[in-house]
């Protein structure tokens, strides 16, 4: 067991320390220069140029060779310094990623769990229902295909613009403080709603899908006829397949995270909703390398520890990880 | 009588129109008896065994009766059988191997298949050890998985589990098909056993490979083409056949003490018929070496002897003129 995990946790290691690598280049292989850009925002009198260009490269570290950038950058980010933002300067990009943290999970946890479940239970009960499954296998395939930001367009278009049930862009509206009343709350789920729904439906399908054919499998398997031939009750037998169909759906989950964090990026631009999404384009648009840095080091973090985390689960759950692992058999 | 079945007809639905697999067999199984089924692959002998326990589509019950110690058993109507399967009739599948799930502790499995039926697991459990132990295995075979066991213990354990609640009639189909031979040896005296305890009151194997039935059976039935073409005691069908399959099939076997370089092993020519449309008359018509204008139609099974019957015109004809 231990060997196991600790085989997994330096495979997320190297991982890890890869996509980081990746992440600090991308930006710096960018065409533009941030500290140009910024220093033109600032500057009033043409005599101040110079002096300000300076400070800003001494700041921001860019006055010494590339290599040593990249060791500053390690050396910072074990002690937890992502740098500070070059379009909301002088905030520290944490604190900038934390404000926008709780939206984009707010977002994504509720849209995997649920459609994960709901998928999963509706495909397992299409499996054995013929005309559920004939409605429903193309309306399905036609939902996992469907692109996120398409969709979004179309619920903002359909929902928010022409019968005008949801607000169309934001967290909240713009005349509320943030506070712990009534109305806030209910003003954010209403800003909520579009952006959770672009994400679950599209979610939802490609699971759902998924599950109805490995239940259709699971029943056609031998283990499932042999227990129809002991004439065991239906029940019994379906709550068998169910439970093995939903380990590849496990699986799937893991494999399904990094598209669905993507998709949580389209779509909070669509709908102008302030999670990490949003901030990555505002970070694109104003050459902010670190807060992109961070934005990607968050992610990359997210998915890896989601990732091990459905490790740990499918460990738990399927007998024959657990025993392959202690090598022991009969 | 344990098992009776008269002119069952069992068809496989398929695009191409209807597969007659089973096409009027009727036999009887006495109780205590061990009867063996053997043919050429496509023969029907699983069709057969499948229809008894579990007939579900594109198997359609087209005519015929089954009964199990006097009671017709309901085979086409797949949730009445629930009532007669592992009771009254069990199997042996042919995928014994993979017959287990794989997700849950061999005790398990068995305690959650016999809470369905209201029983006790805990009363059944000595019971239960017994059977184990009956069949070689160690009681730490009911805390695995089945992954830890060997192909040759999944399949014993399966034999337990089918046997549990003493079933009237249990099928073995094709168990010993997989096996090397010193396997099939000792599963083939398990069975026995199994008979001689009275833990099942008869039994149905499964064959193609008639020198197993030879060491176990007490009377053989041998198909052709969804139809029986003879049956009777195990002795007089290996040693005295007289059906011209029966003598080509067992003829097709090597004998020991004989030198198959000098004197080449003979088969059947040509491949069983289609059963979509089958041949007209006797349907080994087309392979066999004495094959008549009279074979055009079909014979009768004809008993020739103590329980021992005939499909065939030459041979009425044999015993018509001893008369």
């Amino acid at each position: 067991m231990r060997r196991y995990f600790g085989r997994k946790l330096s495979i997320y290691g190297l991982t890890f320390f890869v996509a980081v690598t990746v992440n600090w280049m991308i930006p710096r292989f960018m065409p533009g220069d941030p500290i140009e850009s910024m220093v033109a925002r600032l500057t009033m009198r043409p005599e101040t140029v110079e002096p300000m260009r300076e400070y800003f490269e001494r700041f921001f570290g860019y006055d010494v060779p590339l290599w040593k950038q990249y060791l500053n950058f390690w050396g910072a980010l074990l002690q937890g310094d992502l740098g500070t933002s070059v379009w909301l300067f002088p905030r520290p990009v944490t604190s900038v990623i934390m404000g926008s943290l709780p939206y984009t999970l707010g977002l994504l946890l509720p849209a995997i769990l649920l459609s994960w479940w709901a998928g999963n239970k509706f495909g397992a009960i299409a499996a054995r229902n013929r005309w559920l499954d004939n409605t429903f296998l193309p309306v399905g395939y036609l939902l996992t295909a469907t692109p996120y930001m398409w969709l979004a367009l179309v619920l903002a278009f359909l929902l928010a613009w022409q019968f005008d049930l949801f607000p169309l862009a934001g967290a909240y509206s713009v005349t509320l403080r943030p506070n712990w009343s009534w109305t806030f709350v209910w003003d954010l789920l209403r800003h909520w709603f579009l952006p959770f729904a672009t994400l679950f439906i599209v979610a939802f399908g490609g699971w759902a899908i998924g599950m109805r054919n490995m239940i259709i499998y699971e029943l056609e398997a031998d283990y499932s006829r042999y227990l129809e031939s002991l004439g065991a009750p239906r029940r019994l037998i379906r709550r068998y397949s169910f439970r093995n169909a939903l380990l590849p759906q496990i699986t799937g989950l893991a494999l399904q995270l990094g598209a669905v964090v993507a998709g949580a990026l389209v779509t909070e631009i669509v709908f102008s909703y302030p999670g990490l999404g949003w901030v990555t384009l505002k970070a694109v648009e104003n050459l902010d390398f670190y807060l992109l840095q961070g934005v990607f080091l968050f992610i990359v973090a997210g998915v890896l520890v989601a990732n091990f985390l459905i490790d740990v689960v499918y460990v738990l759950v399927d007998p024959r990880t657990r025993l392959g692992m202690q090598g022991r058999a009969a | 009588m344990s098992l009776r079945v008269e002119d069952l007809r069992v068809y496989y639905q398929t695009l191409e129109g209807e597969v007659k697999a089973l096409d009027g067999v009727s036999f009887a199984i006495a109780d205590g008896e061990i009867m063996g089924l053997a043919g050429e692959s496509g023969c029907g002998k699983s069709t057969l065994a499948q229809s008894i326990v579990r007939l579900v589509p594109p198997m359609k019950l087209v005519g015929g009766v089954v009964e199990l110690d006097g009671e017709k058993l309901p085979i086409d109507d797949f949730e009445a059988m629930n009532r007669h399967r592992m009771v009254g009739v069990s199997i042996v599948p042919q995928y014994a191997m993979s017959a287990l799930n794989p997700t849950r502790k061999i005790g398990k499995l068995i305690k959650e298949l016999l809470g369905a039926r209201g029983i006790s697991y805990r009363a059944k459990l000595p019971e239960l050890e017994n059977r184990l132990q009956l069949v070689g295995l160690p009681r730490e075979v009911l805390d695995m998985y089945p992954i830890e066991l060997s192909g040759g213990m999944k399949q014993r354990v399966v034999m337990v589990i089918s046997t549990l609640l003493d079933p009237s009639l249990l099928i073995a189909d094709e168990i010993t098909s997989a096996l090397d031979v010193s396997t099939q040896r000792a599963v083939a005296e398990m069975l026995v056993d199994f008979r001689d305890r009275e833990i099942v009151k008869s039994m149905m194997v499964v064959t193609h490979d008639v020198s197993i039935l030879y060491q176990i059976a007490d009377s053989i039935l041998i198909m052709y083409a969804g139809q029986p073409v003879e049956s009777g005691p195990a002795e007089v069908i290996t040693h005295a056949p007289r059906h011209p399959y029966t003598q080509l099939l067992v003829g097709s076997l090597p004998q020991v003490g004989v030198r198959y370089d000098e004197q080449p092993l003979s088969g059947i020519a040509g491949n069983p018929p289609g059963l979509i449309d089958p041949p007209s008359g006797c349907r080994f018509r087309p392979r066999c070496p004495f094959a008549s204008e009279r074979c055009e139609s079909r014979p009768p099974l004809v008993e020739i002897g103590d329980g021992h019957s005939v499909a065939c015109w030459k041979v009425m004809e044999e015993e018509d003129a001893r008369v």
